[in-house]
């Protein structure tokens, strides 16, 4: 006789309590359901934490540019937050110890973040550009996430209180050599539809910088590299930034690391 | 242990498998914990005492039994507390091979596992002059919380197999520029690497034979020509295995429990929490190697057959690693498109047989196989979104192919497939079903989200269905990987072409773009988890309930 024969039997009849009595009357073998546990799919608490709140900080760039006038550049984000509702922390610039600890390009901003499709998500918040300039504020709005071909791209659009707007996009891409040494080409751009003196900036596409990076995979968190940087300076901030005697044309070996944890 | 009363003791441990010395769940200070044997017809009696900092559940996996006895906390019952006891008593109506492990958050991943063996009441059907219970485990050194976080940042962390610039090269010289650069445009276009099968894979653990590495080899002892019976159990939390014996022809005779028209094979695949008993019968007085390779080809467990101790025979070589194409994930390929390959230049077609040089009755033979099954209503009507990545534009029956990385090879090896599965008894409930429940496998793996039919479990209600009713399961797997879905509390008899002689499983292991159905019968009220059986995607939503409600008189 095949076991499960009977346990077929024995357990139908469990589900009727008279028939129950041929085993224990004790709880262990009553039903499983009873006016409570039929309200909810889970009576005695979640069993399954799919909404759990994850957190990770990431370094994409976290180098020296070297040089005339050698600066450390940074640009890292940071994310807590469930699938659906994230909190999102980037920030990015350059200190540049040789002089006077000036910082510059000091862009740091506070999102909330959450997906609307498969790969994309939209992100809104505050921007704040805090550096060794003078210090604004703007609102945030944009989309980040995963476009055709697997590049990384970013896209955000900024409006600040006294009628300036200002556009930023950045795109990269992992190209994987072997199954640990990558080369990643990234490219940002700088928009802004009014000229701010006290940022050193005109209207105009601002400026761009972009990078081909070469890093190892030593461990997926810690990924040291080698690179070449590019940043150019347009319009209005290109007169601005020559007037202040700056570079509007800056090419750079670069040393760095990419971490995260 | 052997009885019908157990006391079972959790316990956080120091332990050291893989040449680091970490932490562990242990259960009476052991990883695997200890196999337990009970008796068909017994009432079996088990006293769980929880001494780690968190709560835990023991359930024992394909076991029919009433609902609060099931082990999974929240739902089946409050859980065992920190320092509590917690007494399992029910009658055991089956008998066979099965497991047994934690339901509670990531203690299975940390050594909450092990094999149970039920012997049959009245005379058993197999013979054998030694029986050895096999249990396959991936030992994890760190955090399973550490590893989802990653994957939830990374879905590809640990991944080392993917494709580089070197394979696009060799693909350009094989298949010309035009051909590859339209392959790779579409798997980006899906955001999907082909070789993207198992997420976390090998990198991340340490693969065990009863709870033994590679290096210390577990060894069964046999005299020539003796029967032995292998119990492999995959009680792995992430990892599926193709397992073979070089040398030895295994005789699959049990599989889930239950007893099978037994089928000589080379290999066979083995998904997460399936189990399947072999009998060999080694004639010449050497060792064996019992070789269990991962699914991604990025590690294995091995142990040896050996007429004495301290023997051991070669390691097989790892079989080339699967590699997807469109027509595998259920997408229509055009006339002339290309396949991956492999970096050693082989063609790999993943789960659609190889068409290349093959006459065209094979190829007659072969799409055979594939017979397009068209969409269920509930899968025709998804749309791609935060939580499912891609619609399919076919299913597939691929219950007579082995799967990735392997069909390829059917000509070659004898390999197992469910369509060989008949069970030896003919199934107990002649009834027709009555309705049919589909459920679409489906997934975000950039997001790491998991779920069915496009939710994660804690968006959707529970599915109801009526005590003792008869009715059809259904699952489409919308997804790019070969998830084991379990069920509780119940058998599937999965539609595999053999009549009445079904075979009767708790876990079903469906390939991508499979279209696979079951009959099932509730035999207990109560609500019945149904999940897959990944430890990394249940945890992250594919996870759903079946609540079986009493009969309305």
């Amino acid at each position: 006789m095949r076991g499960w024969i009977a346990g077929l039997a024995i357990l139908l009849a469990l589900a009727s309590p008279a028939e129950a009595q041929l085993f224990d009357k004790s709880k262990f073998f009553s039903s499983g359901l009873d006016s409570e546990t039929l309200q909810g799919a889970a009576p005695y608490g979640n069993p399954i934490p799919d909404n759990r709140v994850y957190i990770h900080g990431f370094f994409d760039q976290l180098e020296g540019r070297i040089g005339d006038g050698q600066y450390l550049r940074w640009d890292g984000q940071a994310w807590i937050g469930n699938d659906y509702n994230k909190l999102w922390l980037k920030s990015e610039g350059r200190y540049n110890p040789g002089n006077r600890g000036r910082m510059e390009d000091g862009d740091h901003e506070l999102l909330y973040d959450r997906p609307i499709s498969r790969y994309f998500d939209v992100q809104a918040g505050v921007r704040v550009d805090l550096d060794s300039s003078r210090t604004r504020t703007w609102a945030a709005l944009g989309i980040q996430g995963l476009a055709i071909g697997f590049w990384n791209v970013e896209a955000t659009l900024y409006a600040s209180d006294n009628g300036h707007y200002a556009l930023r996009t950045n795109a990269s891409y992992d190209l994987y050599l072997t199954q640990r040494l990558v080369l990643q080409p990234q490219f940002e751009t700088n928009w802004y539809t009014k000229e701010d003196r006290g940022r050193g900036i005109g209207a105009g596409l601002s400026d761009i910088d972009m990078g081909l990076r070469l890093r190892y995979d030593i461990t997926r968190k810690f990924a040291p590299y080698l690179g070449v940087a590019y940043q150019r300076r347009f319009g209005g901030t290109e007169s601005l930034t020559r007037q202040e005697g700056g570079k509007v044309n800056d090419v750079r070996f670069l040393v760095g690391l990419r971490t995260w944890f | 242990m052997r009885g019908n009363r157990f006391d079972l003791r959790l316990d956080r441990i120091r332990i050291n498998k893989s040449g680091t010395e970490t932490w562990a769940n242990a259960i009476n200070g052991i990883v695997p914990g200890p196999v337990l044997n009970w008796r068909e017809g017994d009432v079996v009696t088990i006293n769980v005492t929880n001494n780690l900092p968190e709560m835990t559940g023991v359930h024992w996996h394909g076991i029919i039994l009433p609902n609060p006895m099931d082990g999974v906390p929240g739902l089946e019952f409050p859980g065992i507390m920190p320092g509590e006891t917690f007494t399992y008593r029910f009658p055991v109506v089956q008998s066979g091979t099965y497991w047994y492990h934690s339901h509670m958050g990531y203690q299975e991943q940390k050594g909450v596992y092990s094999a149970l063996v039920i012997d049959p009441a009245g005379t058993p059907l197999i013979h054998a002059d030694r029986d050895y219970v096999v249990v396959l485990s991936d030992w994890m050194d760190g955090s399973p919380l550490v590893v989802q976080n990653n994957l939830k940042h990374m879905s590809d962390y640990y991944k080392f197999n993917r494709r580089t610039l070197g394979t696009f090269i060799s693909d350009v010289e094989q298949s010309g520029l035009r051909a590859t650069v339209k392959e790779r445009w579409n798997w980006a276009d899906m955001r999907m690497d082909p070789s993207g099968l198992q997420e976390p894979t090998g990198p991340a653990f340490t693969y065990l034979m009863n709870g033994m590495t590679s290096a210390e080899n577990w060894t069964a002892l046999f005299q020539p020509g003796e029967r032995v019976r292998l119990r492999f159990t995959n009680t792995s939390a992430q990892s599926a295995y193709d397992v073979s014996i070089p040398g030895l022809t295994m005789n699959v005779v049990h599989v889930h429990g239950n007893d099978v028209v037994p089928v000589p094979v080379d290999q066979f695949r083995i998904n997460v929490a399936e189990t399947y008993d072999v009998i060999v019968q080694p004639r010449d007085g050497r060792a064996y190697t019992i070789f269990a390779q991962n699914f991604t080809r990025s590690g294995f467990s091995r142990g040896t057959l050996a007429p004495r101790p301290g023997m051991s025979a070669a390691i097989p070589p790892f079989d080339a690693a699967p590699m997807r194409n469109m027509a595998d994930m259920g997408m229509t390929m055009m006339p002339g498109e290309v396949a991956a390959s492999n970096p050693d230049r082989t063609r790999m077609d993943g789960i659609m047989p190889s068409m290349h040089g093959v006459t065209d009755a094979e190829k007659e033979r072969r799409t055979g196989y594939q017979e397009k099954l068209g969409l269920p209503a509930v899968t025709k009507a998804l749309k791609p979104g935060v939580e499912q990545q891609y619609v399919l534009d076919h299913s597939f029956d691929r219950l007579d192919l082995p799967g990735d990385g392997l069909n390829h090879l059917m000509d070659k090896r004898r390999i197992l497939t469910y369509a060989d599965l008949r069970s030896v008894h003919p199934g107990v409930d002649k009834r027709q079903p009555t309705k049919e429940i589909t459920l679409t496998l489906t997934g975000n793996m950039g997001r790491f989200i998991w779920g069915f039919n496009g939710q994660k479990f804690s968006e959707v209600g529970p599915i109801d269905v009526t005590l003792g009713e008869r009715f059809r399961l259904r699952f489409v797997n919308s997804t790019m990987m070969t998830h084991p879905i379990h069920l509780h509390g119940m058998w599937m008899e999965l539609e595999n072409g053999q009549g009445e002689h079904r075979p009767y499983l708790h876990t079903i292991s469906v390939q991508p773009a499979a279209n696979v159905s079951m009959l099932v019968t509730p035999v207990a009220t109560g609500q019945w988890p149904l999940h897959c059986h990944f430890l990394y995607h249940f945890e992250a939503g594919m996870f759903r309930t079946l609540r079986v409600l009493p009969k309305v008189a």
